[in-house]
C-alpha cells in the first residue's frame, strides 16, 4: 500500500491553526504518510508537526464554504484547523481518518523514522534481562534464570529469559504455567537486597468452580518460602471479582492448598472502567464553563482520582510486606498484565531507589511493563478522546498513564528523592500513546521479536539516553535517598496531575518561569562551589609550594 | 499539673506517648516521660477553639482540645477527677471575658518601654500613601475624621477627591450605614485610577441623598480618564436587595449619574463560618475514601467562596489597570467583604503588596485601619457565636491560591501566611486587638503591648521564597490569575496538619532556600579570593603582610578575614 492512496489532498493554502493560550498560524497545510504539518513558511514562527498516530479523533464542522477540523490528540491537546473550501475541507479529514487509523503496525513511523541525533548507546541493549540477573546473582544464589519460555510456547506474552527459584525445574514450570491464566506462571518481580524478601507476579489460578489445584505451582511458589514463615498474596480483584472468576476457568488460591500464604483481596478496577474514568475525567478538565460545584462533583464522578488511591494503596500494602513485615509476596489480579503490573513496578519505585534515577525508572519500565507483556500497542489504541466507534475489540484504558501519574504522586511527595523529573514521566506518556520510536510497539516480547523491532526502529531509550536529553530530564532537586519512602495516600495528599489533564488548559508560563528559576538558583550554586573549590585547591598548592621556594 | 497522661497520636496509628501535663497561665502544656526526647507540645489558651469530653473509659477520661490553627490534641487523663478540673479550667482559660485577660496584655510587656515603641513605629501607613502618590492634586486629606468624629470605625486620617467638601463628606457619611462613606484606599498612579471604599447606601426603596451623588461624583472626576465609575457591590444581588426592606440596600442607577453596579456575590460572614467548619470536619473523618473527599470539599463550598473572593478582587484590578475606571467598593457594613476585595486588588494591582513589609502594611491598611472587627471575628473574648467568621482567612488563602499559580511573584513563602493568620486569632502582639482604631487607641494598646511586624521581620529568613527576585518578570506589573475552578487547590498546608506527624518530607522551598545561603556564603567567599587570589599568586611568601598603599582599610580587614576563613577550611 501506498500512503499517497489515502492522501487525498496533499497540501492547502491559507490554513488558519488555533490553539488555546497560543497565537493562530495561518499557512499551509501539508500530509505525509505519518504527519500532519501546518507551516507558515516565514522565519521565526513555530510549524506543527504532528504524528498522524496522536489523532484521537476528529470532528468536522462547516461555516458556508469555511471547514473546520478539530483534532484531538492522544496527548489530550485540542486543536483546530480552519480550512478555506468544503472539498479541501473533507478530503483533508478523510485522509486524516485513514492516517491516523492504519491497521497495520509495520506501517508505522517508527519503521520510517531516521534518526538525526547520533546514537551512542543502543537503547535495544540497554536493558536485557542477562543484565539484570547478574544485579540479582551479586546479591543472592537463590535464583535462575530460565529459558523455558524460549520459544515464547510456555507463555505468549513473556520474555524468553525469566527469573525463577533455583530449585524449580523447567519441567514444574511448564506444568505451573498449564495453571495460570494466559500461562503467566510466577516469576520473580523484585528481589528485596535488605532482608531477601521477594516479590513475584503471575496470572490468576485456573482454580474454576471445582477448585483445581496444581502441585506444581504450589511447589513453585512456595520455593520462595523461607522455613516457618508466611508469605502474602496480594489479588488486585476484590473477593467478590475473584469468586466470580472461576465461573470462567479462573480463581484464586484457597487457603487449602495455599496454607503458607494468606491472601488479600484489593480492588483496583479492570480497564474498560478505567478508561471511562480516563474519558469523564477530561472531559471535565476541558470545559472551562464550569462553576466550582459542577467542576468538584465531575472530578469525583470521574472516579480517576479514586483509581489513583487505589493502586498507590495497593503498592504500599505490597511494599509493607516485604519491607515491614519480611514477608514474600506473590500479586496478581486477572490477566497480570494491568494491574498486576502497577502494583509491582510503584512497590520497587517505594522500595528500590535504584528505580528512582532516570536509568533505573528506565529499566523498571522495560522490565515491568514491557518485558512482562503489558500490551500497550491495545491499550493505547485510543486514548480520553477516543468515540468507541471502532469495531475492533475495546481494550484500550489508560493502565500505564494511571502508573505514571502514581509515580507523579510520590515525586511530589519526594521532591528530592527522583532523579528524574516530572518531564520525563509526561515524555513516557506521549510516546506510550504516539512515538517515532519502535519502544511502545507491539502487545508483548514475542511480537516485538517478530517485528524486529531492534533492527527495524530506533529505541526510545537511545535518545533518552544522550547526555543532552538526559539533562533536560533530569530533577535539579536530585539528592540520592537510599530509604525507603512511603507516599501518603491521604485523599488530601493526592492531587490532580496538572501536568498531564491541564496541559492544554491553562498557561504554564508561571509555572514554566519557576521551574527555570529553581534551575537557574542550583547550577549557579554549583558553579560557584566550583569557582571557590578551584580557587582553593589553588591555595592549598600554592601553601604547599611555599616552603619548597623558600628552602630553594 | 496531671501526671502520667497520655497524649494519643490522631493519625491512624493511634499511638500513645506518656508524659505530664502543665497548665500556665497562658498555655497548656504536655511534656513527654521519655528521657531522650522530652518532648514538648505547647497551645496557647487563646489559641483553643473548644474542650470536648467524651464520656469516661475504663483507662480514663479523653480530654480533646482542638484549636483555632485545626490542631487536634487528645488526652487521656488517668483520674477523672483531674480530667473534669484541666476541662473546667481550660473552658475559662480559652475564653478570656476582658481584653486584660489576653496573653499581650497580661504578659507584662511595659519591661521595654523604648523597644515596644519602637515596635509600633515599623510601619508607618502615611508613608504608603506618599509611596503612592498620595496626596497628589486629586486626592487630599480630610481632617473630617479627627477624634473619630464622623465615623468611629474609620482611621482618623483618611483620602477623599480634592472637590469633596466638608458638607459633602458628612452628608455621605449620614447616608451611609455606620457612617461608613466612600474614602481612598489605593489609588493607582499609572492609571489614575483609584479604589474607594464604603458601606453600603441608606437608600431603601426610594431615598437618596445628594451628598452622597456628588460624593460619588467627585470621586469620578477624581480619575480625569474615565467618564464613570464602577460601584462594586460584593454581596449576592438577592441579598443586597434584601437590605433595602431594611432601609440600606444599594445605588439606585438613575439617582447617580455615570454609575455602573456590579455585583459580585461573596456571601456573608455566616455562610463563610458554616463553610469553614464542614473543611475543617472533613479534616477529622478518620481514612476517608477520595470520593467522600471530594463530595466533602464540594458541599463545603470553601473554594466556590474563595473563587468569589478572588473574582471580586480580579474585577476590580482589571477594572483600574486596564480600563483606568475608579471602582467603590462596598458589601453591608464595608468592613468584612469590601476589606477583601480591596486588599486582594492591591495585592493583584502592586507588586509592593506582595513583599513582606508591603503585606503586612496592606493589612495594616485594609483591615486593621479601616475597622475590621478583628475581635468578634477572631473571637479573642467570650462573645457571640453569631459575629465569628474567617473572613481574613479567606483573604490569606486567596493570597495563598496566588501564589500557587504565581510562584515567583511573592517574597514570602507558605509560613509567612500561616504565621500571620495564627497571630490573628494569637493576641500575643496587640495589633489586632480590639474592632477599630479607635478602640485601640482608648486601650492605649501601643503603650502596653507590643506590634507584631517587627517580630515577624525579624525572623524572616525562614519566612522567604527562595523562587522570588524583585527583578523578575512576575515580581512586575498586574497579575492575572486563571479563576478556572480547577486552578483552585484545597490548602493542605493549612487545613491539614495532622499529616504533619508523619515523617517532615522534603519540602524544595526549603532546599532552594538553603541552596540560595550557601550560594551568598559562596560568593562572599568567592569575593574574598578574588581580591587575594592574583597577589598571592605573585608573591605568596609574604602574602599576609602584603599591603598596597593604596588598599582602603576595609579591604584590607576583610582580606585578613577570608585568610583566616581558609585557614579554617
Amino acid at each position: 500500500m501506498e500512503f499517497a492512496e489515502l492522501i487525498k489532498t496533499p497540501r492547502v493554502d491559507g490554513v488558519v491553526l488555533r490553539r488555546p493560550f497560543q497565537p493562530t498560524v495561518e499557512g499551509t497545510l501539508c500530509l505525509t504518510g505519518h504527519h500532519l504539518i501546518l507551516s507558515s513558511r516565514q522565519d521565526n514562527t513555530e510549524e506543527l508537526w504532528l504524528l498522524h498516530a496522536n489523532i484521537d479523533c476528529i470532528e468536522k464542522r462547516f461555516v458556508g464554504t469555511l471547514g473546520t477540523i478539530i483534532v484531538k490528540c492522544k496527548d489530550l491537546r485540542v486543536i483546530q484547523l480552519d480550512i478555506p473550501g468544503m472539498e479541501e475541507c473533507l478530503n483533508i479529514a478523510s485522509s486524516i481518518e485513514a492516517l491516523s487509523t492504519l491497521d497495520s503496525v509495520s506501517l508505522m513511523y517508527p519503521f520510517f523514522y531516521r534518526p538525526m541525533f547520533e546514537v551512542i548507546e543502543d537503547g535495544w541493549n540497554s536493558f536485557l534481562p542477562e543484565d539484570s540477573f547478574k544485579d540479582l546473582e551479586s546479591m543472592t544464589d537463590e535464583w535462575r534464570l530460565s529459558d523455558v519460555n524460549q520459544d515464547y510456547c510456555v507463555c505468549a506474552s513473556y520474555p524468553p529469559l525469566v527469573a525463577v527459584p533455583k530449585d524449580v525445574d523447567d519441567d514444574t514450570l511448564r506444568k505451573a504455567a498449564a495453571f495460570r491464566h494466559a500461562g503467566r506462571f510466577p516469576v520473580l518481580s523484585y528481589y528485596h537486597k535488605k532482608n531477601g524478601m521477594v516479590m513475584m507476579r503471575s496470572g490468576q489460578p485456573l482454580t474454576g468452580t471445582n477448585g483445581r489445584r496444581c502441585k506444581e505451582d504450589e511447589k513453585l511458589i512456595n520455593a520462595t518460602l523461607r522455613a516457618g514463615k508466611r508469605g502474602y498474596i496480594i489479588d488486585t480483584r476484590t473477593i467478590a471479582v475473584a469468586q466470580q472468576a472461576k465461573a470462567r476457568g479462573g480463581g484464586f488460591e484457597s487457603e487449602a492448598n495455599y496454607p503458607q500464604w494468606r491472601r488479600i483481596h484489593k480492588a483496583i478496577e479492570r480497564s474498560s472502567v478505567l478508561q471511562e474514568s480516563l474519558i469523564k475525567l477530561v472531559e471535565a478538565c476541558n470545559d472551562q464553563s464550569h462553576n466550582m460545584d459542577r467542576w468538584l462533583s465531575k472530578l469525583e464522578a470521574s472516579n480517576w482520582q479514586t483509581h489513583v488511591k487505589e493502586i498507590l494503596t495497593t503498592a504500599c500494602l505490597a511494599a509493607q510486606c516485604i519491607d515491614r513485615e519480611g514477608a514474600s509476596v506473590l500479586v496478581h489480579g486477572t490477566e497480570g498484565t494491568d494491574s498486576t503490573l502497577q502494583v509491582t513496578s510503584l512497590a520497587q519505585i517505594i522500595l528500590d531507589p535504584t528505580c528512582r534515577t532516570i536509568r533505573g525508572f528506565q529499566a523498571l519500565v522495560e522490565r515491568e511493563w514491557l518485558q512482562a507483556g503489558h500490551p500497550f500497542q491495545q491499550r493505547c489504541v485510543q486514548s480520553a478522546y477516543g468515540n468507541g466507534s471502532s469495531v475492533k475489540v475495546r481494550c484500550e484504558a489508560p493502565v500505564f498513564l494511571l502508573f505514571l501519574d502514581c509515580v507523579w504522586q510520590i515525586l511530589r511527595q519526594f521532591p528530592c528523592s527522583f532523579q528524574f523529573s516530572e518531564h520525563f514521566l509526561v515524555l513516557l506518556f506521549e510516546h506510550a500513546y504516539a512515538s517515532q520510536f519502535g519502544t511502545f510497539l507491539g502487545n508483548s516480547a514475542a511480537e516485538r521479536a517478530k517485528l524486529k523491532l531492534s533492527q527495524k526502529t530506533v529505541s526510545l531509550w537511545s535518545w533518552v539516553n544522550r547526555p543532552q536529553e538526559a539533562q533536560r530530564l533530569s530533577n535539579p532537586l536530585y539528592e540520592a535517598n537510599s530509604l525507603v519512602i512511603w507516599p501518603s495516600v491521604a485523599p488530601q495528599s493526592l492531587l490532580l496531575w496538572e501536568g498531564v489533564f491541564l496541559r492544554w488548559n491553562r498557561s504554564s508560563r508561571c509555572l514554566d518561569e519557576a521551574y527555570e528559576e529553581m534551575v537557574h538558583i542550583i547550577e549557579y550554586n554549583k558553579e560557584l562551589q566550583n569557582k571557590v573549590n578551584s580557587l582553593r585547591r589553588q591555595l592549598a598548592e600554592l601553601e604547599t609550594d611555599d616552603p619548597l621556594q623558600h628552602t630553594e | 499539673m496531671v501526671e502520667n497522661v497520655r497524649l494519643i497520636d490522631r493519625t491512624v496509628s493511634r499511638k500513645a506517648t506518656v508524659g505530664t501535663l502543665y497548665l500556665s497561665a497562658t498555655h497548656t502544656i504536655f511534656v513527654e516521660n521519655n528521657p531522650e526526647t522530652r518532648k514538648e507540645t505547647w497551645v496557647l489558651h487563646s489559641l483553643v477553639a473548644s474542650v470536648e469530653r467524651p464520656p469516661t473509659t475504663p483507662s480514663g477520661s479523653h480530654l480533646v482540645i482542638r484549636t483555632k490553627n485545626f490542631q487536634v490534641l487528645e488526652l487521656l487523663v488517668p483520674q477523672e477527677r483531674d480530667a473534669t478540673d484541666i476541662h473546667a479550667s481550660l473552658a475559662r482559660l480559652s475564653r478570656p471575658e476582658k481584653y486584660s485577660e489576653l496573653y499581650c496584655l497580661s504578659i507584662n510587656p511595659t519591661a521595654n518601654k523604648e523597644e515596644r515603641e519602637e515596635s509600633w513605629s515599623f510601619l508607618d501607613l502615611q508613608a504608603d500613601y506618599r509611596r503612592m502618590g498620595v496626596p497628589n492634586n486629586l486626592w487630599v486629606g480630610t481632617p473630617a475624621n479627627s477624634e473619630y468624629r464622623v465615623c468611629d470605625t474609620y482611621p482618623s486620617e483618611l483620602f477623599v477627591p480634592k472637590s469633596a467638601t466638608p458638607p459633602v463628606i458628612v452628608g455621605s457619611s449620614k447616608f451611609r450605614s455606620r457612617g461608613r462613606f466612600p474614602v481612598l484606599t489605593y489609588f493607582h498612579q499609572d492609571t489614575l485610577a483609584s479604589i474607594c471604599r464604603c458601606s453600603q447606601p441608606l437608600s431603601g426603596f426610594s431615598a437618596r441623598s445628594q451628598e452622597d451623588e456628588q460624593m460619588m461624583q467627585a470621586i469620578m472626576k477624581a480619575n480625569p480618564g474615565s467618564e464613570y465609575i464602577y460601584v462594586v457591590d460584593t454581596r449576592p444581588k438577592l441579598n443586597a436587595m434584601a437590605n433595602r426592606a431594611a432601609g440600606k440596600g444599594y445605588e439606585n442607577e438613575d439617582h447617580y449619574t455615570n454609575i455602573k453596579l456590579q455585583f459580585i456575590g461573596i456571601e456573608n460572614i455566616h455562610v463563610m463560618r458554616n463553610s469553614q467548619q464542614k473543611i475543617i470536619d472533613m479534616g477529622e473523618v478518620k481514612t476517608p475514601s477520595m470520593g467522600d473527599f471530594l463530595w466533602g470539599l464540594e458541599s463545603s463550598g470553601w473554594l466556590k467562596h474563595i473563587k468569589a473572593v478572588l473574582d471580586a478582587g480580579v474585577f476590580i484590578a482589571k477594572a483600574v489597570a486596564e480600563e483606568g475606571v475608579s471602582v467603590v467598593v462596598h458589601c453591608s457594613d464595608g468592613w468584612d467583604r469590601t476589606a477583601q476585595a480591596c486588599s486582594l486588588a492591591s495585592v493583584l494591582l502592586d507588586p509592593y503588596y506582595r513583599t513582606m513589609k508591603g503585606l503586612m502594611l496592606l493589612i495594616e491598611r485594609d483591615w486593621v485601619s479601616f475597622g475590621h472587627k478583628f475581635s468578634h471575628r477572631y473571637n479573642h473574648l467570650d462573645g457571640d457565636p453569631k459575629e465569628v467568621s474567617p473572613v481574613i482567612d479567606q483573604f490569606v488563602e486567596c493570597v495563598w491560591q496566588l501564589s500557587e499559580q504565581f510562584p515567583c511573584a511573592f517574597e514570602f513563602n507558605e509560613r509567612f501566611l500561616i504565621q500571620l493568620r495564627r497571630h490573628v486569632y494569637s493576641c500575643q502582639y496587640g495589633n489586632f486587638l480590639g474592632n477599630s482604631q479607635k478602640e485601640r487607641r482608648d486601650m492605649r494598646l501601643r503603650e502596653r503591648t507590643y506590634s507584631l511586624w517587627p517580630q515577624l521581620w525579624k525572623d524572616r529568613a525562614q519566612y522567604v521564597n527562595p523562587l522570588y527576585r524583585a527583578d523578575h518578570t512576575q515580581t512586575q506589573g498586574m497579575l492575572r490569575p486563571n479563576t478556572t475552578p480547577y486552578c483552585f487547590k484545597m490548602w493542605k498546608g493549612m487545613y491539614n496538619r495532622l499529616e504533619k506527624s508523619a515523617p517532615p518530607r522534603h519540602s524544595p522551598a526549603d532546599l532552594l532556600t538553603a541552596v540560595r545561603e550557601e550560594t551568598q556564603q559562596l560568593e562572599q567567599e568567592l569575593t574574598n579570593h578574588q581580591e587575594v587570589a592574583p597577589r598571592g599568586t605573585a608573591h605568596s611568601g609574604t602574602k599576609q603582610e602584603d599591603s598596597s598603599p593604596d588598599e582602603e582599610e576595609a579591604d584590607e580587614q576583610q582580606q585578613r578575614r577570608s585568610e583566616d576563613d581558609e585557614r579554617n577550611v
